[in-house]
């Protein structure tokens, strides 16, 4: 079966990867990244990359970004085969589809944080009534509309952080990738950027993996993909380990978000059913 | 319980109602980028200054020194100049053979015939001293070149004997500064009675205007004899017939159409004698420099903007929108330059107004510099540009 032919016949299954192989260099300096990962990132799912340095994560997540064309192996992002693409139309695939974010943040320092958000827009060919209202909104949803006049210089990480997951939303993109999303953040932020991650992903269109070596990220995951010398080395689901009692994984999820909007300063725009 | 932010993405939010439409940022991203540092923006805007003012004023001089030339074919009106065989400029005379008007008049479609006598002189100063003098001879009540810009007397006033006309900016080399005052030409004495602004001779030798009976006598020409003779048609009367056939007519002579001899004296101190040459090697020498300073400052401010561009890739954006923020901010230092520029070419015009070498600036040249300007900073712009198509936007990744 084609991957295109399985994506299709999986439910919720917003890019696939398969066979995926890396190759740098040639000849005797050679060296093979990824040899054959297999992934499916899912609507509705946090998913984790984690391994050691040298795993190929980040090369991993440049090819399911559309970044980097792979040596060997198809991918499929929100329906699309990349296969065949040049780089115009990997750029293509990024702007419908793929949402990123930075561990340096990335934001343009000369726009204000709503233009940053607008900016993406811009780039990603939105068509909407008001662009700074939408603007605003994008970052009202991450908790920043107050900052909505700031200039990155003067944001904190975690708000820095928060508004490259704002401008990630922009477009609606299928897909949020991260790059160690938490890195450059102390303890209390990376718990607020990582609990925001974990609500965007709620989002049954949507599917956020994020890159990290950050374990202080693992109870915001519905999974975790762990990678070592270029090999999907196992899987695991969290959640499915057990679900009752106060130190389930249900549990401590429900934990870190209340310590994240507290982090946050309560500009979360919190719902609570029960 | 569930928690819940709601993040279905911004466009989820509606705010207001209007038509949707695109969001335009490029233009601002490339103002900020231009802006943001004021002192790599302050080089690029010197060079393109230092371009806009360099080009505009070899230009201008071009114009000044071509109008100058040709000053004298611009005043008079003629459909075809019967002038001696080889002439190389209007400013460079020698006599027909004579009896030209009567051949001409004589020739089918040929309406009126006006003469000049245009032959150098010695001006003998009323302090003493010699310098050459150009003088102009011609009809001046019913011919089209007679002297203009009148600032003092009046046309009328050299029908008197022994009347001239000269021009206030040559005084000085003239001995002469009124209305009245005596020299001799040729040994013969002439009297200031008109007094002109602002004609000028590219040769640097000034015009001395007269009657033509008294250009013969003072050049020891013949009644019959003129420098050049001026030909106009009848109306609907075929030029290339008429020209023909006065061609035929006139051995030893050449029958050309006004634009023609305008051309050929143009082209003869342009570049036979170097001068345009000069000013033109000038004006690319600006464009150059222009262009290699715009394209240093304009390179140097993308690759620091460089993460900028890549991360604006990874984020989507197409070549084309990358290019057109490079675009942007090279035409936004084009239109800012030009002002500058242009503001500073309007202060040198200005200051020589009234000099041997006046600097013109037309609507024209004005368009053809902005445009010029334009040109050079996209120019410019390609140095920039093919670095950035060799972003590879994987660097946005920590490694």
């Amino acid at each position: 079966m084609s991957v295109t032919q399985e994506a299709a016949t999986t439910p919720n299954v917003l890019l696939e990867a398969k066979g995926i192989f890396q190759v740098f260099g040639s000849g005797s300096g050679e060296i093979t990244v990824l040899k054959g990962i297999d992934l499916q990132l899912r609507a509705g799912e946090l998913t984790l990359l984690m391994g050691p340095s040298g795993s190929g994560k980040t090369t991993l997540l440049s090819i399911l970004g559309c970044i980097l064309t792979p040596t060997e192996g198809h991918l499929q992002v929100a329906g699309k085969s990349t296969e065949g693409l040049g780089a115009e139309g990997l750029a293509d695939v990024r702007r419908k589809h793929v949402g990123f974010v930075f561990q340096g943040y990335n934001l343009f320092p000369t726009m204000t944080t709503t233009e940053n958000v607008m900016l993406a827009l811009d780039v990603r060919a939105a068509l909407v009534a008001d662009a700074v209202s939408t603007a605003v909104g994008a970052l009202d949803a991450v908790g920043l509309a107050h900052r909505a006049k700031a200039f990155p210089a003067k944001l904190s990480g975690g708000e820095k952080q928060r508004v490259s997951i704002a401008r990630a939303l922009a477009g609606a993109p299928s897909v949020i990738l991260a790059d160690e999303p938490t890195a450059a953040l102390d303890a209390e932020n990376g718990r607020a950027v990582m609990a925001l991650l974990q609500e965007v992903a709620k989002d049954p269109t949507r599917a956020v993996l994020a890159v990290t070596h950050d374990h202080r990220t693992i109870p915001y995951a519905d999974r975790i993909i762990r990678i070592e010398d270029g090999y999907i080395a196992g899987e695991e689901r969290p959640g499915e380990t057990g679900e009752h009692g106060n130190g389930s994984h249900a549990a401590k999820k429900r934990r870190v978000i209340t310590t994240a909007s507290k982090a946050l300063g309560g500009h979360y725009r919190i719902r609570r059913h029960d | 319980m569930q928690a819940n932010i709601d993040t279905a993405g911004p466009l989820a939010t509606k705010s207001g109602a209007g038509k949707p439409k695109p969001v335009k940022m490029a233009a601002k991203l490339a103002y900020r980028n231009l802006f943001h540092d004021r002192l790599s923006l302050t080089v690029t805007l010197t060079g393109i200054v230092f371009a806009v003012v360099l080009i505009a004023i070899q230009c201008g001089l071009y114009l000044g020194v071509e109008r100058m030339i040709a000053a004298m074919l611009d005043q008079a009106e003629a459909d075809l100049w019967i002038v001696p065989l080889g002439t190389k400029s209007f400013d460079d005379p020698t006599f027909l053979i004579g009896h030209e008007k009567y051949a001409v008049l004589s020739t089918p479609g040929v309406e009126s015939v006006e003469e000049l006598v245009v032959n150098f002189a010695n001006w003998h100063k009323p302090k003493g001293g010699i310098t050459a003098v150009l003088l102009i001879g011609s009809d001046h009540m019913n011919g089209s070149l007679k002297p203009w810009n009148i600032v003092e007397g009046s046309i009328n006033d050299l029908r008197a004997p022994s009347s001239i006309a000269v021009d206030d900016t040559y005084f000085a080399d003239l001995g002469v500064t009124k209305i009245g005052d005596v020299a001799e030409i040729n040994d013969t004495r002439v009297k200031v009675a008109a007094v002109t602004h602002g004609i000028r001779s590219f040769t640097t030798l000034p015009y001395i205007f007269t009657s033509l009976a008294r250009a013969r006598a003072l050049t020891g020409a013949t009644v019959n004899q003129a420098t050049y003779v001026l030909v106009r048609l009848a109306p609907g009367a075929d030029v290339e017939k008429v020209r023909a056939d006065l061609t035929v007519r006139l051995k030893d002579r050449e029958v050309m159409e006004q634009a023609e001899f305008r051309q050929r004296s143009v082209d003869y101190w342009m570049f036979q004698t170097g001068a345009g040459a000069s000013l033109i090697s000038g004006a690319l020498l600006g464009l150059i420099v222009g262009i290699v300073i715009v394209a240093q400052t304009l390179y140097a401010s993308t690759k620091d903007h460089l993460p900028e561009f890549a991360t604006l890739r990874a984020l989507g954006a197409s070549a084309g929108y990358i290019n057109k923020v490079i675009l942007i901010q090279a035409l936004l230092s084009a239109v800012i330059g030009y002002g500058v520029g242009m503001s500073v070419t309007m202060l040198v015009v200005r200051a020589a107004k009234d000099t041997t070498m006046p600097v013109i600036m037309t609507p024209g040249l004005a368009v053809l510099l902005f445009l010029l300007t334009i040109g050079m900073c996209a120019l410019a712009a390609v140095s920039a540009i093919f670095k950035v198509t060799r972003i590879d936007p994987a660097g946005v990744f920590s490694r």
